[in-house]
């Protein structure tokens, strides 16, 4: 099992969640998080005082999947969630040891 | 007596709609701050409605409209101490249409709002109970004194000639003076101008900024004290600078910075509102328009000048309604015009007697409340300590002074389970059978 873990430009949602659904992918967790990469961040203006706000806004997208599809998945989610511009974000994978549906107690693949 | 019921309804009216403006300006305020020191910022303003509300009917508004000691024009006496001879005329308003406790009450809520202004220039550092002394003390030594001066007809800067509508100088220039003493007794916020410090509910103020707007026709049409043909001259020329002062100051975004915010036109329309204040009963559609146009590209420019001189008015009050005060009394020395109300200014054939009259006005009303205010405050400093501790500060009013979070940004549920005993037990509920029992299957609850 691998946990994808993504980072993406929130207005690039509804089209990552299409492209997940298409993949047969049938749940996820959103959160908004804050951070920076090469953009490093913006300029806000108030009654003409400039403030450079290093944390720009973003989704993160985490989802678990078994591994013969994660490659898939991850490839989905690069296509859907890319806009060529600068700050479209990045995804990664990690190893899952343990996996537990807790409504049932299955677990593993069955899990998921 | 003869009393007008129309004129008398809608100075009650107006009462009511200004006595709003507090809260309006407490939310125009409390947007501005960082959201650990918003509830500080309301907490200040509507202590401040309490405190004067109690020191006006008692002291403050009888030495302002009592009847004048020796003749000075410089404050009235204790006559009407505690709302004492609540139904005598008062001195100078002979000619009045409404009973002089609807006088008592609109009146009231200028000296509400003129304290509470304050807090924009001294947010997220002053000590409470300290405040709450300092707002008592000002309105009897500072407000009460620059009212009678100008709003009372045996006054000294009314009898001389200068003209204020509806307290361009006595509440707008009054408050931005005091606000920039207190903040040069008390100091800077810790971190700023380095530390960006940018207001944490941009919404917030343009709501307060609404409700203002909206209480400032009371402020302004019915500060003529009747329902009638100069309220709606006042009513009219309010709402066209205050539109003016928003376009000026939202073009001197665009051509400085390439765009138009919306915290430039809430505080455009601010400077508008105060800069017609003085103004709104003595100028024509003309004037009403230039003033605010004026103020509107003025206040944008002046409100960088805290940066220059290194002086922390937090959230603008110089910037906006001492400078928006004095551009309004000015203004009225050239515009003012008798076919409204009042004297010719100079360009309506008056000559410069009306500029001159609003010239002393405006040092006089400035320089005492500057310097009354100082030494007010740096005797608060010394003998209660006016400001917070440093770990307060970093900490937030908020929780520092008053116990409290405004916002449990998704934390909430998870700390009312953290605390001791179940959810129910904490907040009290009784524990009585639910009306359906689902107990029994518990597999099927959805």
């Amino acid at each position: 099992m691998k946990l994808i873990v993504a980072i993406i430009k929130p207005f690039k949602l509804e089209d990552v969640r299409n492209a997940l659904t298409r993949e047969g992918v049938v749940g996820m967790t959103v959160s908004e998080v804050q951070g920076y990469g090469r953009q490093s961040g913006h300029t806000e203006v108030y009654r003409g005082a400039e403030y450079q706000t290093s944390f720009v806004p973003k989704l993160k997208i985490e989802l678990v999947v078994s591994d013969d599809v994660a490659t898939e998945v991850v490839e989905a989610i690069v296509e859907a969630a890319r806009t060529e511009k600068i700050g479209d974000g990045k995804v990664w994978v990690l190893d899952v040891a343990e996996l537990v549906r807790v409504r049932t107690g299955e677990r593993g693949a069955e899990a998921i | 007596m003869h009393y007008n019921s129309g004129d008398t309804a809608w100075v009650l009216a107006s009462s009511a709609l200004v006595l709003f403006m507090t809260p309006g300006l407490a939310f125009f305020y409390g947007g501005m701050v960082r959201a650990k020191n918003v509830l500080g910022m309301l907490m200040q303003n509507y202590v401040a409605i309490a405190v004067v509300s109690i020191v006006w009917v008692f002291i403050s508004y009888s030495l302002a409209f009592g009847p004048d000691i020796g003749g000075w024009g410089l404050l009235g006496s204790l006559h009407f101490f505690a709302l004492a001879h609540p139904n005598q005329t008062i001195p100078g308003y002979s000619g009045s249409t409404i009973p002089p406790l609807v006088f008592v009450a609109f009146q009231m809520m200028f000296a509400i709002i003129t304290p509470a202004l304050i807090t924009g220039a001294t947010a997220d550092r002053l000590r409470f109970a300290p405040f709450v002394v300092f707002v008592a003390i000002w309105s009897i030594i500072v407000y009460a004194p620059i009212a009678h001066w100008v709003f009372d007809p045996n006054g000294w800067l009314f009898k001389l000639g200068a003209e204020d509508f509806a307290g361009g100088t006595v509440v707008h220039m009054n408050a931005g003076a005091a606000g920039l003493a207190i903040a040069m007794v008390v100091g800077k916020r810790r971190g700023w101008p380095k530390e960006p410090m940018p207001p944490h509910n941009v919404p917030f103020v343009l709501l307060g900024a609404g409700i203002l707007w909206f209480g400032w026709f009371g402020f302004n049409a019915g500060s003529a004290l009747g329902a009638n043909v100069l309220s709606a001259h006042a009513f009219i020329n309010t709402n066209t600078a205050t539109a003016a002062a928003l376009l000026g100051w939202i073009l001197v975004e665009k051509i400085k910075r390439g765009k138009s915010t919306t915290l430039g036109a809430a505080s455009g329309a601010v400077a508008g509102l105060v800069a017609i204040t003085p103004a709104c009963g003595y100028v024509d559609l003309w004037g009403a328009t230039i003033i605010g146009l004026a103020a509107g590209i003025i206040c944008a420019l002046a409100v960088s000048l805290k940066f220059k001189v290194g002086l922390d008015d937090a959230l603008d009050v110089g910037g906006v309604h001492l400078v928006g005060g004095i551009v309004g009394a000015l203004l009225i020395g050239f515009f003012g015009t008798a076919a409204v109300s009042g004297a010719n200014g100079l360009l309506y054939g008056g000559g410069l007697a009306l500029l001159g009259h609003q010239a002393v006005a405006v040092v006089a009303a400035g320089t005492y409340s500057f310097v009354v205010s100082w030494i007010l405050a740096k005797i608060i400093h010394k003998t209660m300590g006016f400001r917070v501790s440093a770990d307060d500060e970093l900490e937030g009013m908020d929780t520092a002074l008053h116990a409290e979070t405004a916002y449990e940004l998704g934390g909430g549920f998870l700390r009312s389970l953290a605390s001791s005993g179940s959810p129910e037990a904490r907040v009290g509920v009784p524990q009585d059978p639910p009306l359906i029992d689902l107990s029994g299957k518990p597999g099927e609850r959805r």
